[in-house]
């Protein structure tokens, strides 16, 4: 009986909203198999964390207050006295750098495995952006709490923002709500991180996600060049799988956030010295450190300047990838793209490693 | 798979899955309410400057965490009462022409005894008691 009603809800409610074409479409997609599959996982863990982040987000709206004055006491409250208050804070911030970590795998993973070759292109254009926008999800979530750490976390990223020339100062202005880093900076960083980026985010991941359909899961070219293929249905073969992936990365996340709860610091005290040993987050160590080593003048230019333009140039020409990858007659520059991959990977690592040693 | 073995293995599979979810949502649904945020009773507020209001006039004082209508009705009676409308918990007000409390959400009146005149009030405000010595006026709730 309860099956006969439920087959009645579903004819309803195919009739009106062509779940239909849906399934057929879910019905024939197909996976490749072969060695690398394990690699197609990470862009739908990725999106699983930020689907965790949404609803842990949402979940500390519910108690976060966005100013100078109360924001450390909110997320102390938080921690302390809201029923699993902590696990939801501390859940929220593992994800976050979880979030960041798989995100980056997924980008290196579809490089090497060529998933940005036309017609692709788009896919791996606002795949950059969303990862843009994961960084920018980061810096501006992490003064939220406004503790020291954070404060002069902002502090240095926004002067460093202040340094892009020409743009530069207005930049730094907008971004800080001022000349210096206050109650206005943590307002703008608050209605950035919970309305503005997410608006974006959600913009360009319904296209990437759309353009993924598609064009349907990529096969590497030097497989498809052999023959057949192996294809592993999408549903349900790969969707379980899938499934039981998201399921360990709660599971993992459940662990992290028990066992390594997210520190509180101490409150934002403007007028106290950083203290020793601060450095940001992992995610900007290699950028970091690389600032670092500039000499303080090259040519006309300060360090910070002329690293933040190599920096840029250098995301600028990894975006463009899907351009210079392949020759004019459509033959790939295979070394280029492998190389410039690894050396990315290699500068990235060592970078982060040293700068976190440093 | 014989059907009994493959439904027992769903049977788990099912109820292990619904465990698991409900040991997600388990945390989120007491994340959801609201911590009590233990408040120190107060029984007895002493309320500076009192003795200079005019008679028929009034003020709200801070009882704790609620709004107290302190009326000084003549020279040297005094009565209070709690604010807050038993409507729909308006902070109600003094009008001194008519002699009674108004709430202006929605236009209910009440005596200089608290009791209901007119309006959508269900019941009387909560009566405190006054104790004015000299220059010192105490406002206690009723024991």
């Amino acid at each position: 009986m309860a099956i006969q009603t439920a087959k009645r809800w579903q004819v309803w409610l195919e009739e009106r909203l062509g779940w239909d074409r849906v399934r057929e479409f879910l019905a024939h997609k197909k996976v490749p198999v072969h060695s690398g599959t394990a690699w197609y996982y990470f862009g739908g863990i990725t999106l699983f964390l930020f689907g965790i982040q949404v609803a842990t987000g949402i979940l500390l709206l519910l108690y976060y207050r966005p100013t100078a004055a109360e924001a450390y006491e909110s997320v102390q409250f938080i921690m302390t006295r809201v029923e699993f208050g902590w696990l939801i804070r501390s859940i929220h911030s593992w994800s976050a750098n979880l979030m960041v970590l798989t995100a980056f795998i997924h980008m290196f993973s579809v490089a090497f495995l060529r998933g940005w070759q036309r017609p692709r292109e788009l896919t791996w254009l606002s795949g950059i952006l969303l990862l843009g926008l994961t960084l920018a999800f980061g810096f501006t979530g992490y003064l939220l709490p406004w503790n020291t750490t954070a404060y002069f976390a902002t502090k240095v990223g926004t002067d460093l923002a202040g340094s892009v020339p020409f743009v530069g100062p207005g930049l730094a202005r907008f971004l800080r709500g001022g000349d210096e880093v206050t109650g206005a900076t943590l307002t703008r960083f608050f209605g950035f991180h919970v309305a503005v980026l997410p608006a974006l985010t959600t913009a360009l991941l319904g296209l990437h996600l759309a353009l993924v359909q598609r064009f349907g899961i990529s096969t590497p070219p030097w497989l498809e060049s052999r023959g057949d293929v192996p294809q592993m249905p999408f549903v349900p073969n790969f969707l379980l799988r899938e499934l039981m992936a998201w399921y360990l990365a709660l599971g993992t996340l459940g662990m992290l956030a028990a066992l390594f709860p997210w520190p509180l610091g101490e409150k934002a005290d403007p007028f106290a010295p950083a203290p020793a040993g601060i450095r940001p987050e992992w995610y900007f160590l290699a950028a970091f450190y690389t600032l670092k080593l500039l000499p303080s003048h090259i040519w006309v230019l300060e360090s910070e300047q002329a690293g933040l333009i190599g920096l840029g140039l250098l995301a600028l020409w990894w975006a463009a990838l899907p351009f210079w990858g392949v020759r004019p007659d459509g033959r790939e520059r295979t070394k280029l793209v492998t190389g410039t991959g690894v050396l990315l990977i290699a500068w990235l690592s060592t970078f982060s490693v040293l700068g976190y040693l440093k | 798979m014989p059907d009994t073995r493959r439904r027992a293995v769903n049977y788990l599979l099912g109820s292990g899955i619904i465990a698991s979810l409900a040991s997600f949502l388990y945390p989120v649904a007491k994340f959801l309410r609201p911590p009590r945020v233990p408040e120190a009773p107060v029984n007895e507020v002493t309320v500076p400057g009192a003795a200079r209001m005019a008679p028929n006039s009034a003020r709200i004082v801070r009882f704790g965490t609620e709004p107290v209508l302190l009326i000084r009705v003549s020279e040297a009676e005094w009565r209070a009462f709690g604010a807050t409308c038993t409507h729909l918990n308006c902070t109600v007000q003094y009008r001194s022409e008519s002699q009674q409390i108004w709430c202006a959400c929605h236009n209910g009146f009440y005596d200089l005894n608290g009791r209901v005149v007119s309006g959508p009030p269900p019941r009387p405000l909560d009566e405190f008691v006054v104790r004015a010595r000299g220059d010192e006026v105490v406002i206690a709730r009723r024991s």
